[in-house]
Formats: C-alpha cells, sequence, structure tokens
C-alpha cells in the first residue's frame, strides 16, 4: 500500500434535503465535525432526528427524492462530495466503508458469503493495477472471517444458513476487507439479542483499533453509545445540538433536550419514576421558529428560542451546543 | 392463594409433521407459574429470540395451546371452554402487541380499534356511555381524546399509538394484561410514558401484567417479579430485586453482564462465555455449551429449578444442594408486589 493514511475525517456544513410534493424537507441541515483517527463517534437522535440520511450521505448513498444540497465531507483534504462517480465508488470501501442498518438483510441471498466478500475486494483491484490471485483472495477472505470471529468455512455458505449474529459479523468482514480508514456503523445490532449485541460491538471496537481506523456509530440505544463511542453527538431535527466526549454527556450534558433524554433513561440502581420528554418530535416540514426544540423545552426563553435559531458553538472546552441558555451568559 | 390463570407443565413442541426430516423444537419445556387472583401484580418474562417468550405469551392468550401440560382460568381448562366462557376469558385477558403500526388497519379511523371492542363486548348501554368510557380510557393513559379520536392511524407518532392499544386493553376492564414488547420499537424517549401507563394499570386500577421483554432494563424498573427463559426452560426466577440484582444462574450472570448501561464509567468487561450458538445438546443442561462452569453432570443431566434462598430458584447444578422446587409452581417464590410510592 502507497497511500498516505492519516484519515482525518472533516464534515462541515453537511446539508441533506428531500424534495416532497409539500416543499422541502431538511432532514441533515448545517451538521458540523472532525474525526480523526482512531476516534469513535456516535450519532443519536429519535427516529426522524436524520441520523441516518447523514450516515448516507457520507457515504454519498443519498437516493431521489433525497439530495445533497451543501456542505463539504472532507476524507485527508479530499472532498467525497465534489468526486466523480468512479472516484466516489474507488474511495468507498477502500477509505469509507459501510456496515448497513439491518446489515443481516444486505447480504445476497443467493450468494456464498466468501463470494461476496471477494467482490468488493475484486472491485476495487484497479487502483494498483495487480489482480490478485484466487489463492490469494482465498487466503484473503479466511483472515477477514478470522478478524470478525467466523470459521473459514462460512466462506462456503450462503446467508440463510447462519444466525443475525454470524450475518452481522461477514457484513463487518466486507467493511473491513480494504482497511477503510472510516467505518460508518449505521444502528448494526438493531435486531440482535443482548449478548450477541456485545460480542459484536465488542469485536468491531476491536477490529477500529486494529486498524486505527474511525468510526462513525448510528444509533439510539443511550446504553450501546456509553459503552462504545469516545464521542457522542445529540441529533435534533436535522440538527447537532450538543456535541461532546461520552463522559461528558453522560456526567454533565447541557442542552436541555441532552439533559431529558439522559433523565430517561432507566437504570439497573434503583427504580425511579419514569420521566420521558414531554410532547412529540417535530415534522421537518414544519419546524418551529427558532430552536426546533423550543416547544418541548422546559428552560424556553420566551421571545428568543420561539424566533431566533440557537448559534453553534464551545460552550466548553470540547463542548460544543447550539442552545440560548448558554449564549445568553456569554454575551 | 387462588389462581386466575394457571399454568402447569406446559409443553410445547412444533415438528415438522410426520414426514419431517427436522427434529422437533421444544420452544417451552415445563414451565407452570400462575397469576394470583387476590394481589394485582407485574410480573415480567425475559429471554433471547428462541427463547419461547412469544410462545409463552400465545398459550396464555388461548391462541395456542399446549403439546402437554395445562392452562387454568379460574380453575377450568381453557381448552375446554366455549361459549360465553370463552368470551369471558377473552375478555379478561386483554393483550397488548409489540408492533404499534401493523397492530392498526391503515383505512379506519383509531377510534375502530376503541369502538369494536366496545361493541363486541358491549361494554355501555348507549354510544354516550360507550364514548364516555373511551375517553375515559384514553385519560387513563395520559392521552386527550380531542387529540387522538377522529385521526387516522399515521397521524399518531408510534408512542400514541402504543398508548391507544393500552387504553383499548384498559377499556374492556381485564383482569390481566399480557404486554409482548411493548416499548421496543418505540423511541427511548417515548419509552418511559407507556411502561408508566402500564405500570399505572397495575398499582391503581388493579390488573395484574404479564411483561414480555428482552430488555431486563425495563423488566427491573417495573415488574415484581421475572422469569428468565433459555431455549424454553426456566432458568432463574424470582424477585427482580433478587434475580437482576444479584444473578445467580450462570445464564442470567451473562444476561446481566451484557446489558449496555447507559453509564460510560461502566464498561462492559471481558467476556467469559462463548458463542452465540448452542450446539443441540439433548439430555443435558441447555446451557452447558456456552458455561463457564459446567460440570460434567451438566453434560449428561437436567437441573431442576432449586429454591436458593426465599424469593429465587435456578436451574442449575451449582446449587443442587439446596432443596428442588416442590410441584414445580415458580410462583411460591414470587414476592409480593411492593407498595413503594415512586419518588
Amino acid at each position: 500500500m502507497t497511500r498516505r493514511r492519516t484519515g482525518t475525517l472533516a464534515v462541515e456544513d453537511l446539508k441533506v434535503y428531500y424534495d416532497t410534493p409539500e416543499g422541502v424537507v431538511k432532514a441533515v441541515d448545517g451538521v458540523s465535525f472532525v474525526l480523526k483517527p482512531g476516534e469513535r463517534l456516535a450519532l443519536v437522535g429519535e427516529s426522524g432526528s436524520g441520523k441516518s440520511t447523514l450516515a448516507m450521505a457520507l457515504m454519498r448513498l443519498t437516493r431521489a427524492p433525497g439530495r445533497i444540497a451543501g456542505g463539504r465531507v472532507l476524507l485527508d483534504d479530499v472532498d467525497l462530495l465534489r468526486l466523480n462517480t468512479q472516484d466516489m465508488r474507488n474511495h468507498r470501501l477502500r477509505d469509507i466503508a459501510l456496515i448497513p442498518q439491518g446489515a443481516m438483510n444486505s447480504l445476497n441471498p443467493v450468494m456464498r458469503t466468501g463470494d461476496q466478500i471477494i467482490d468488493g475486494i475484486v472491485d476495487h483491484v484497479g487502483d494498483d493495477g495487480q489482480q490478485p490471485s484466487k489463492t490469494a483472495l482465498r487466503e484473503k477472505v479466511r483472515s477477514l472471517l478470522e478478524r470478525v470471529g467466523l470459521a473459514p468455512q462460512v466462506a462456503r455458505m450462503f446467508p440463510h444458513e447462519l444466525s443475525g449474529g454470524m450475518k452481522q459479523r461477514v457484513a463487518m468482514a466486507i467493511a473491513i476487507s480494504l482497511d477503510p480508514l472510516v467505518i460508518v456503523a449505521d444502528e448494526p445490532t438493531s435486531a440482535l439479542d443482548v449478548i450477541v449485541q456485545r460480542q459484536i460491538m465488542q469485536t468491531l471496537g476491536q477490529l477500529q483499533e486494529g486498524l486505527v481506523a474511525s468510526v462513525v456509530l448510528i444509533g439510539h440505544d443511550m446504553g450501546l453509545v456509553a459503552q462504545f463511542a469516545h464521542k457522542v453527538g445529540v441529533m435534533y431535527a436535522g440538527k447537532l445540538v450538543e456535541l461532546a466526549d461520552v463522559r461528558q454527556i453522560f456526567r454533565d450534558p447541557l442542552h436541555p433536550y441532552t439533559r431529558l433524554l439522559i433523565q430517561s433513561l432507566p437504570n439497573l440502581e434503583s427504580k425511579k419514576k419514569f420521566l420521558g420528554i414531554p410532547g412529540l418530535p417535530p415534522t421537518l416540514l414544519h419546524l418551529p421558529q427558532g430552536c426546533a426544540f423550543h416547544p418541548r423545552c422546559p428552560a424556553v426563553i420566551k421571545g428568543q428560542c420561539d424566533s431566533v435559531p440557537p448559534v453553534w458553538g464551545e460552550i466548553r472546552r470540547g463542548q460544543l451546543v447550539a442552545c440560548h441558555l448558554y449564549t445568553e451568559t456569554k454575551s | 392463594m387462588t389462581a386466575l390463570l394457571e399454568l402447569r407443565g406446559v409443553t410445547k413442541v412444533f415438528s415438522g409433521g410426520f414426514f419431517s426430516r427436522v427434529p422437533p423444537l421444544y420452544a417451552l419445556e415445563d414451565v407452570s407459574f400462575s397469576i394470583p387472583e387476590d394481589r394485582p401484580s407485574i410480573t415480567a418474562i425475559a429471554g433471547e429470540s428462541g427463547s419461547g417468550k412469544t410462545t409463552l405469551a400465545r398459550i396464555l392468550l388461548g391462541i395456542l395451546s399446549p403439546t402437554q401440560g395445562e392452562v387454568l382460568y379460574r380453575g377450568k381448562p381453557v381448552s375446554q371452554m366455549a361459549g360465553a366462557e370463552r368470551k369471558q376469558f377473552r375478555r379478561e385477558i386483554q393483550p397488548i402487541f409489540q408492533d404499534p403500526f401493523e397492530s392498526y388497519n391503515p383505512f379506519y379511523k383509531v377510534d375502530h380499534v376503541l369502538t369494536t371492542p366496545a361493541r363486541n363486548f358491549k361494554i355501555g348501554r348507549n354510544r354516550a356511555e360507550v364514548n364516555s368510557k373511551i375517553e375515559e380510557a384514553l385519560h387513563a393513559v395520559g392521552l386527550q381524546p380531542e387529540e387522538t379520536l377522529g385521526r387516522f392511524p399515521h397521524q399518531l407518532s408510534g408512542g400514541q399509538r402504543q398508548r391507544v392499544m393500552v387504553a383499548r386493553a384498559l377499556l374492556l376492564r381485564p383482569r390481566i394484561i399480557l404486554a409482548d414488547e411493548p416499548v421496543s420499537m418505540v423511541d427511548a424517549s417515548l419509552r418511559a410514558t407507556i411502561l408508566d401507563s402500564v405500570y399505572t394499570l397495575n398499582r391503581q386500577h388493579g390488573i395484574s401484567v404479564v411483561y414480555i421483554t428482552h430488555d431486563l432494563t425495563t423488566a427491573y424498573q417495573i415488574s415484581d417479579n421475572i422469569i428468565v427463559l433459555y431455549r424454553g426452560s426456566v432458568t432463574e426466577a424470582g424477585s427482580v430485586e433478587t434475580v437482576i440484582k444479584k444473578p445467580q444462574h450462570p445464564y442470567t450472570q451473562l444476561l446481566v453482564q451484557s446489558i449496555p448501561l447507559p453509564d460510560p464509567e461502566k464498561l462492559w468487561g471481558e467476556l467469559a462465555a462463548r458463542g452465540d450458538e448452542h450446539d443441540g445438546t439433548i439430555g443435558g443442561c441447555k446451557f452447558a455449551s456456552r458455561c463457564p462452569h459446567v460440570l460434567d453432570i451438566c453434560r449428561s443431566s437436567r437441573p431442576v429449578l432449586y429454591q436458593i434462598e426465599q424469593h429465587r430458584v435456578a436451574s442449575c447444578f451449582r446449587y443442587r444442594d439446596s432443596p428442588a422446587l416442590a410441584e414445580g409452581d415458580i410462583t411460591t417464590v414470587f414476592a409480593s408486589p411492593a407498595v413503594e410510592a415512586r419518588a
């Protein structure tokens, strides 16, 4: 490999809009973050907050009626959004790889798993011009399966012969087959049992550390996020509302939405009163004026939150928030 | 103690038929427990996929009949009920299902799921009385009738839809509500309100709840007692305070240790048991092939339920010095529902 392998991912003001007959839906609206090699960022939010749309946009897999309406996705100073289709194909899997949502259903049911792993590798050999031999490929599949904790025989099997956890591991083997710099994992364990979920997440963690890759984990399970991530970004109605170190988010969240989210988590320490977040997530077609969270916010400032959108800024060291509660104290 | 609903030695086998080469699947094996009439409680049935928890739910609802053993309602076998008796059974035990989307017919307004059972079970003498009962049920689960009625299912959020289902169950004044994974498809921020309404049904309306789930955290939060299933058999059961706080069966221990706690200071440790597949052991303990504490005896014979302490049984040979549970009815070790006020 002759490529430089640093791999800092910088997302700047990313916007993904959906054109619908009723109007433009701003599913991702001005999201920015930087992810260094070896870091694990989790993006959390309710359904409809735009987290999966964001994951697909990072891979440049947004499909109509969705479109990337603006911003940059920089990987080592290469803007993935400006590449032509062929160049983007080369970057996908080799530099930025996806473990899709419901990875178990993303495998081809009529193809042996080994052939599916080879598929991606063969598609990328154009880069250094050499076609690996059949034995080299077979050896590669064996070692990839071993790295995700599967026996070599799995290569000869069809997806229906595997359990959910094993299929998820095959999807991981495909994702890491070209040693990517960034792994985007979209709810990788959403349909799995707790024990299998733990095994999968721990395997993903080991793979990521081995590759010194960064991971963008899309999820809604705060428990999983606490166990896996280094940094957490909280999304609400298409925007990041808070981004901080995982310990900081759980110990001292700043945004009222994050606070309610953390408080609503049940624990095993003591039985407590069930706290939910009052109200409902807004429909993205008709977002409230000002801060999108203000109709549900217990700390709403009348005349400000309902008219002026809050500014995204670093309130404490390494803790970015978009909320009027903090911009006020600063000014 | 009189039992409202009782399972006696229930076994359910699914087999592929006479010519099938697939071995029969024991979805449930010799499960006995009961729901007492005099003190309404919340019982969690926890397990992973393939543990038999949904089969158990279907047997409790009378949708499936057991291969062996009996289901008794007020002392009478459900299989022998017919006519008015069966209708009463159907009314007194109400389900809440997992998917708040598929429980609705999208062509009808949400009112339909409330008015249809109201009509079938004649809960009111006239329309005004029925309507006031519907409104009362909606209020009880924290919904505003004017914001709910007259709308189509897609106009409500998943959380609201699921709460309408709780209201529907409540409307019929059942004795038992069986909730099969009621919050697994709902956003975390909305889970609390649904669980709260289920909890209210029990504590304020005196309805017993069977809460079927894979999530031990919510099971701990709302239940009084828990039954943990593994591949169709009870591994451990008792009060949630003993079973979830200090699990003793190696499988329950593995489950509890695998819960992703929402606390970055309490991370998962190294995994003790390996493999997510079972090897189809016949004869021995079903968990033997994955168990980190496996003994020789575990591979050859099946453990019974041993009563380790007042409020706990576990089917594990590590506890074979404790007395075996007489009769096998787990309910005898259950703790009475605590009358604690939630802080």
